[in-house]
C-alpha cells in the first residue's frame, strides 16, 4: 500500500529544487503529508528516525514501571499500573504503525532496537528501586512526555499526528495517577514521604535531560523545525515543563533539587518563569551511550521477549499459511 | 454472616487475584506487541472480579476488612485459591492453556449464576461471562494455532497439558461449604460444570490437534490452603510493601 | 542484517456505534484475520471506543496515485450545477 512517493526509489525521480521548494509550500500552508506523498528522502528518514525512537521508548519504557506491576500496595493501584504500562504497549504499537506507513517494517525496527544501532529515550535506563518511583515517573517523565507530545499532534506528518492525538488522549490520565499517588505517599508517614523525596531527587534531572539537548547543541531541530515536525524547541519544551512543574512539587510539599531555582519575573516575555541550574551533560551523554544502570537490562529484557517469542510467532504464521493452502486447494 | 458462603467467596475471589496476578506478569514480556495488550486485558478483568468477590466477602464478614485486606494481609494457608491459578507462568504454550482450564470452568460457572439465590453474586455474573467468554476464544484461538502450527509449537503445548492438566480436577472439588452453597441454590453443582468444561476442551483440543490426556493422580490442597512452593515467592511480591510499611494508606 | 519473515499487516477499521460508518483507526500485526480481529479488539476497542471490527489485509488496499490527484478531483470543482445552491427558485416557495 506504501509504496508510491519514494523519490529517487525508481531512478527517475529526483529531488530538483522547484520539488522540495514545491514540498516546503505545502508545508507552510499547513497541508498535511500523507504516506504516498512524494516527500523529500531527508524527510522521510527523520520521520522513520524519529517515530522509530518514539516507539521505541514507549516499548522500552513497559520494564521501568512494568518491575512494580507484581508488587504494586493496593488492588486500585495494581489495576491503574497494568493499565498505564498496557497503555505505552499500545502508544509502541500505534507508533510503529505510523513509522510503517514510511517504509520500514517493525521487525527491522525491532532488530535496529536490539543490536543497538537505533536510540530511544535515556530516561529508562534510570532504575526504579522504589514504588514512589511508580508516581515520579507517571508525574515527571509522563509529565515531559506530553510537553514533547502535545505539539507533535500537529506534526506536518499525517499518519504521525494522528497517532500522536491518540496518544495524547490516553496519556491524560497517567500523569495524573502519578502525582495522585506521590501526593499520597507525601501525606503519609515519614518514611513514605522521604521515599518520594528520595525518588524526586534522582529523577528530576533525567527529566529535564528528556526534552534533549540544548538548542546551540541539537543536530536536528532546526529542519525539524523548518518541516514542522517539530513546533517548539528543546528548551522552550524544557522552560515549559520546569514553569509547571515546579509548583505541583511545592503543593505536596517536595523540594526540587536544584540550589540554583529562583523565580525570575522577566522571563518568558514579562510573564515569569524559573532560572535554573547546570543540567549535567555529560551524563546524559554517557547514558545515551550505553552507560546508564540499566541500559544494557532494559535491551537484554527486550531481546529475550522477542527471542522467546520466535516460536510462537512462527507457529501463528504455519498455522496460517496450512488455513491458506487448504483454502486453496 | 454467612461464613460457608464467606469460604466459598474467597476460594473464588483468591482464584482470580492469584490468576490475574501470574498473567500481569507477562506485561511487557510477550511473544509479540499485540499480545502485550491482550494479556493485560485479561490480567484486568481478573483483578477486577476479584475485587468484586472480595469486596463481597468483606460485607459478608462484617468486621471492617477491605479488599485489600483480603488481597494483602493474609498469610498462604489463609488463601484458598486453587493450585492451577498459582502455577508459575512458564512458556506461552502453559499460560494460554491455564487462562483456558480455569475460563473454560468459570464459562459456565458464570452462566448458572445467573439463576443465583445471591442477589450480589448474581449481579456479578452477568458482566464476568462476557469477559470470560473472551478469554476462552483468546485462549483457545491461540492453542488451536499451537497445535496445529509448527513441531516446536505442538511440543510446547503437549508439554503444556502434561504439566497442567493434573491441577485441572481441583476445580470441581466440592468442600463441605460449597455443599452448603448449592444446597442453597447460591451456586451450582460442580457435575454440570464439569460436562461443559469437558465439551469446551475437548472441542478446542481436537481442533488443536491434541489429546486430553489420561491423568492417573489429580493435585489437589489449595483449596484448603496448601500450596506449592512457588505459592511463596508470589506472595512474597504480592505483600512486599503492604509487610514492610504495615498500616500505611498508599 | 537477518529479518525474520514480516508478520502480515492488517488495517483497522472501528464503527463508533450502530448507524455509522467504519473508520480507519490504524493498523497492526497478526498471522491471520482471526487474530488480527482480536489484536483490533484488544488494541483499539480498551476505551469503548467502538461496537465492530473491520479488519483488512494492508496489501488489499490500493490507493488512488497522489500524482494524479489534479486530473481525479479537480475536474469536480466546478461542477456547481450539481449542487441545489446553484438554482433560483423564489423566495416563496419555502424550504425545497
Amino acid at each position: 500500500m506504501y509504496s508510491q512517493g519514494l523519490i529517487g526509489a525508481d531512478n527517475k525521480t529526483e529531488e530538483t529544487q522547484a520539488f522540495l521548494d514545491a514540498f516546503q509550500k505545502r508545508i507552510d500552508a499547513e497541508e498535511k503529508i500523507e504516506p504516498n506523498d512524494p516527500m523529500p528522502l531527508a524527510y522521510r528518514n527523520t520521520l522513520i528516525r524519529m517515530i522509530g525512537q518514539h516507539a521505541h521508548s514507549e516499548i522500552v519504557g513497559m520494564l521501568p514501571e512494568g518491575n512494580w506491576i507484581t508488587r504494586a500496595p493496593t488492588l486500585r493501584r495494581k489495576v491503574a499500573l497494568l493499565a498505564k504500562v498496557q497503555d505505552e504497549g499500545g502508544h509502541g504499537l500505534y507508533l510503529y504503525s505510523a513509522a510503517e506507513t514510511l517504509g520500514v517494517s517493525r521487525e527491522q525496527m525491532t532488530e535496529e532496537l536490539l543490536d543497538g544501532t537505533a536510540k530511544y529515550s535515556s530516561i529508562f535506563n534510570y532504575p526504579t528501586p522504589t514504588w514512589a518511583d511508580i508516581g515520579t515517573i507517571g508525574w515527571l517523565v509522563d509529565g515531559a512526555a506530553i510537553m514533547n507530545q502535545v505539539p507533535l499532534c500537529r506534526c506536518s506528518y499525517g499518519p504521525y499526528a494522528r497517532a500522536m492525538i491518540r496518544v495524547c488522549k490516553e496519556e491524560s490520565f497517567h500523569q495524573r495517577q502519578g502525582y495522585e499517588l506521590v501526593k499520597t505517599l507525601c501525606e503519609g508517614t515519614a518514611e513514605q514521604k522521604a521515599m518520594a523525596q528520595d525518588s524526586l531527587d534522582r529523577w528530576w534531572w533525567p527529566s529535564l535531560m528528556m526534552f534533549g539537548p540544548s538548542d546551540t547543541d541539537s543536530q536536528h531541530s532546526d529542519k525539524s523545525m523548518q518541516w514542522k515536525i517539530k513546533r517548539f524547541t528543546n528548551d522552550e519544551l524544557r522552560q515549559k515543563f520546569i514553569d509547571a512543574t515546579v509548583p505541583q512539587a511545592e503543593l505536596i510539599g517536595l523540594t526540587v533539587p536544584d540550589k540554583d531555582l529562583t523565580w525570575n519575573p522577566t522571563k518568558n516575555r514579562g510573564k515569569g518563569g524559573y532560572d535554573f541550574g547546570e543540567i549535567n551533560w555529560d551524563e546524559f551523554w554517557r547514558v545515551v551511550q550505553g552507560h546508564g544502570l540499566m541500559n544494557k537490562d532494559r535491551i537484554a529484557a527486550r531481546k529475550k521477549a522477542w527471542d522467546e517469542g520466535a516460536w510462537v510467532r512462527e507457529a501463528a504464521q504455519a498455522y496460517a499459511a496450512k488455513q491458506q493452502s487448504s483454502s486453496v486447494a | 454472616m454467612n461464613p460457608a458462603l464467606l469460604h466459598s467467596v474467597v476460594q473464588i475471589a483468591d482464584d482470580h487475584l492469584i490468576l490475574g496476578h501470574r498473567m500481569s506478569e507477562w506485561c511487557g514480556h510477550a511473544p509479540m506487541l499485540e499480545e502485550d495488550l491482550s494479556m493485560p486485558n485479561m490480567a484486568l478483568d481478573m483483578i477486577g472480579q476479584a475485587r468484586t468477590l472480595y469486596t463481597y466477602a468483606a460485607t459478608i464478614e462484617n468486621q471492617g476488612r477491605t479488599e485489600d485486606d483480603f488481597a494483602y494481609l493474609r498469610n498462604d494457608r489463609e488463601y484458598l485459591n486453587c493450585l492451577l491459578v498459582e502455577r508459575p507462568n512458564g512458556d506461552f504454550a502453559h499460560t494460554m492453556l491455564r487462562q483456558l482450564y480455569f475460563a473454560a470452568y468459570m464459562h459456565p460457572f458464570w452462566e448458572a449464576m445467573h439463576k443465583s439465590t445471591d442477589n450480589t453474586l448474581q449481579a456479578l455474573s452477568f458482566k464476568a461471562v462476557k469477559e470470560i467468554a473472551y478469554h476462552i476464544r483468546h485462549c483457545g484461538e491461540w492453542i488451536v494455532r499451537l497445535g496445529d502450527g509448527t513441531d516446536e509449537s505442538h511440543e510446547r503445548i503437549n508439554n503444556a497439558v502434561s504439566a497442567l492438566h493434573p491441577y485441572t480436577a481441583e476445580l470441581f472439588e466440592v468442600d463441605e461449604q460449597r455443599l452448603a452453597g448449592i444446597e442453597l441454590g447460591i451456586f451450582p453443582a460442580q457435575a454440570q460444570l464439569r460436562q461443559v468444561w469437558d465439551k469446551t476442551i475437548d472441542q478446542i483440543f481436537h481442533q488443536a490437534k491434541i489429546k486430553v490426556p489420561r491423568t492417573d493422580f489429580n493435585q489437589s490442597g489449595g483449596r484448603k490452603g496448601l500450596h506449592t512452593e512457588d505459592f511463596g515467592l508470589l506472595l512474597s511480591q504480592l505483600q512486599y510493601l503492604q509487610r514492610a510499611y504495615p498500616g500505611s494508606t498508599w | 542484517m537477518s529479518t525474520e519473515p514480516s508478520m502480515p499487516l492488517w488495517e483497522v477499521f472501528i464503527r463508533p456505534r450502530v448507524g455509522l460508518h467504519h473508520k480507519h483507526v490504524g493498523s497492526l500485526h497478526a498471522a491471520d484475520s482471526t487474530l488480527a480481529l482480536q489484536a483490533a479488539r484488544d488494541v483499539y476497542t480498551r476505551r469503548e471506543e467502538g461496537d465492530s471490527i473491520w479488519v483488512v489485509a494492508s496489501k488489499n488496499v490500493h490507493a488512488s496515485d497522489p500524482g494524479k490527484a489534479a486530473e481525479n478531483f479537480d475536474p469536480a470543482g466546478d461542477k456547481i450545477y450539481r449542487h441545489p445552491s446553484f438554482y433560483d427558485i423564489p423566495d416563496d416557495v419555502g424550504h425545497m
